[in-house]
């Protein structure tokens, strides 16, 4: 009964180490966003209000969008549409291409992740550098996220210290700097000092630089881009042509409505009450380029889907993963779409059912993750509609079907369901041997349950279920 | 159909119901000492330094303390002494090595330590290329809260060097240091962009 999420998350689960480190990781971002939660008594009302704004914005989402293009046209940008991942890496390689662009300096994005542009440009022979330092990491390893926010958090720094030594991002030596250099170079500073510096000649030398968007303003044509690590800024201040890659949903309607999403995005995310760096994009620099290409690639099918348009009120900030039992204790590798967790759950069945329909397994239908959710998207009530579907995409467990046949047989006649219950006590004396067995999957981790003498009905019937009875 | 047409007209189609604007005028967090309550966050969790000046100070003499070793210090702000000018620099790469920028934010946020630092110079790579960043604020402008900040922030123009008057379009808010926690989640500053900050509280 084994899903394809559940067999990579036992192949997570062998090194028992590295789950505990990967759990208590997350369920620390997870506590430091409930202490900021606490600090602040308006907290629910914000969270309403952003749930609002956004189910606003998205039911008027073409009006939006038609007056964001307007007044970021007005601001000297270059507004672009793209239908879906092809025409959007296609739009990005004909500015590039009109520029003579060499090397691009890149922001994180999930966006291009989604579009896989980071090969489509590599297959055109562009140096497409990642700045943020995880993202740096991993394009350096050949790796891909394994969160959508701390995508490299399953790295070890000794595994980054060698693939930095590879790569030739260290020695620090060779930058020509008076940083000091300890005696474990493996130490996160020393190797956070060989990446400032190797990333800095980047920047220096890039002739584009790429940004996601975290938002996009309707009234002003503001692009707003959210860092810690100030890598959106270094990319977008030295190089002259500046593009934006921004899925439609990203739209809020005015600075109003940002400051609610600005002091929810990063207390949910990183458990900060900010990120370090909040921009305002709104104009080219003098003598460059800003274009902006807005990407639907199937977003605005969603709107179309009573059950699961309010995804598109997701502002990625990762807050479902950080809470989720099923992510903390699987990784990001576990699903086999590029954004795991519980968005990531539902995304990509919004996708390709046919291809993810996997990871539906990952939930243990808590609900921890609705209330974590900022602009509270009902998380796992669409992952239980996705299982309730399964069969009519063919996708459903036959293992499972047979036993629901047989939980339905017997629940649909009192007479077999009180003998079974009567003689369920009898598996008590079976020898492990018979229980313990490939075929009986709740063996995998547990020991069988000691079943009762007898059952709570029969109890009942008795009258020994009393309140006196209770301690 | 071009691709904008039909974006638009599949979004119009697919809209089901449709809801309103929430009321946004909900009561926030404000503070009874927002400068007080600013120096606390910006010196604690944004991780900067902070300076309250007095009026007989001479500004030059604050960076200088802040910074003593700076040997390249980069500003347009009149009666600061700086080696660059990011007006006049060719190229926002002759930014690069800068030991200390010093720049004016207009708008402080007490909840979070967020300033707001809108382009005032053509080359504003030296607001996240300098090594260390020196943030001129007044105590008058500093709010509690974000929604005061963004009722408050502004892109002011100036007299561009090519002789426009007109602002830059571009505006950020900064709270601290440039920092990571992306390799095995230890804190470093001092990613990508300035290595420290110190903020200079004036009247």
């Amino acid at each position: 009964m084994s899903t394809d999420h559940s067999k990579r998350a036992a192949q997570f689960n062998a090194d028992a180490n590295r789950v505990s480190r990967h759990d208590q990781t997350f369920w620390g971002v997870r506590a430091k966003r409930d202490t900021l939660a606490k600090g602040i008594p308006e907290w629910e009302q914000l969270r309403e209000a952003a749930s609002q704004i956004k189910k606003h914005t998205i039911t008027h989402l073409a009006d939006y969008l038609e007056q964001f293009e307007a007044a970021a046209t007005r601001n000297g940008a270059i507004v672009h549409w793209a239908s879906n991942a092809v025409e959007y890496n296609s739009i990005v390689s004909d500015i590039l291409q009109s520029h003579n662009v060499k090397k691009v300096v890149k922001s994180k994005s999930m966006l291009t992740e989604e579009c896989h542009l980071n090969e489509h440009l590599e297959l055109q022979g562009i140096d497409v550098v990642e700045t943020d330092l995880g993202e740096r990491i991993l394009q350096l390893m050949k790796l891909a996220p394994s969160h959508i926010v701390m995508p490299a958090i399953h790295i070890t720094r000794e595994q980054v210290a060698e693939c930095f030594s590879n790569k030739g991002v260290s020695p620090l030596s060779q930058y020509g700097v008076d940083d000091p250099v300890p005696d474990d170079l493996s130490d996160p500073t020393y190797l956070t000092r060989c990446a400032r510096y190797h990333l800095r000649n980047n920047f220096m030398t890039a002739d584009c630089g790429m940004t996601g968007a975290n938002f996009g303003i309707a009234e002003t044509g503001d692009i707003v881009v959210c860092t810690n690590e100030g890598n959106a800024d270094m990319s977008t201040s030295i190089p002259k042509l500046h593009i934006v890659s921004m899925g439609i949903e990203k739209l809020v309607p005015n600075y109003k409505s940002m400051a609610v999403f600005q002091r929810l995005l990063a207390r949910h995310g990183t458990g900060q009450a900010t990120t370090v760096y909040t921009s305002h994009f709104r104009k080219p620099r003098p003598g460059g380029e800003m274009h902006i290409i807005l990407v639907d690639n199937g977003r605005s099918s969603i709107l179309n889907n009573p059950d699961h348009w309010q995804t598109l009120k997701c502002m990625r900030c990762g807050a479902c993963m950080n809470t989720c039992p099923v992510y903390r204790r699987s990784g990001g590798y576990s699903y086999s779409y590029f954004i795991p967790g519980p968005i990531g759950i539902n995304l990509g069945m919004l996708r390709n059912p046919a291809e993810h329909y996997g990871n539906c397994s990952a939930c243990s239908l808590c609900c921890s993750c609705d209330n974590v959710c900022p602009v509270k998207v009902d998380l796992s009530t669409q992952i239980y509609k996705w299982r309730q579907e399964l069969d009519s995409h063919g996708n459903a467990d036959p293992m499972k079907k047979i036993m629901s046949k047989g939980m339905a047989a017997l629940f649909e006649h009192p007479s077999l369901y009180t003998s079974a219950l009567r003689c369920a006590p009898m598996v008590n004396h079976l020898p492990e041997c018979l229980t313990n067995i490939k075929i009986n999957t709740w063996c995998e981790g547990h020991a069988m349950p000691v079943m009762a003498k007898a059952s709570f009905h029969e109890l009942w019937k008795k009258g020994l279920v009393t309140n006196e009875n209770k301690k | 159909m071009n691709s904008k047409d039909e974006i638009l007209q599949r979004l119009r189609a697919h809209t089901r119901e449709t809801y309103d604007m929430p009321n946004l005028d909900f009561e926030t967090i404000t503070y009874d000492d927002p400068v007080a309550q600013f120096i606390e966050t910006t010196t604690t969790i944004a991780g900067a330094h902070l300076i309250e000046a007095k009026p007989s100070d001479d500004l030059n003499e604050l960076v200088h303390k802040a910074y003593p070793n700076a040997s390249i210090i980069a500003s347009n702000i009149e009666g600061i002494n700086a080696q660059l000018n990011p007006d006049t620099v060719k190229k926002a790469q002759d930014l690069d090595h800068t030991d200390v920028g010093v720049i004016r934010g207009e708008v402080a946020c007490a909840e979070n330590g967020c300033v707001w630092i809108p382009q005032t110079m053509k080359e504003r790579a030296m607001c996240f290329s300098a090594e260390y960043l020196v943030i001129l604020v007044s105590k008058a402008n500093i709010v509690s809260n974000m929604h005061q900040a963004y009722e408050r922030i502004n892109f002011p123009e100036v007299d561009m060097p090519d002789g426009k008057h007109s602002d830059y379009g571009f505006g950020t808010f900064i709270s601290g240091p440039s920092k990571t926690a992306d390799i095995e989640q230890a804190l470093v500053y001092g990613a990508q962009a300035a290595r420290g900050v110190t903020v200079i509280l004036t009247d």
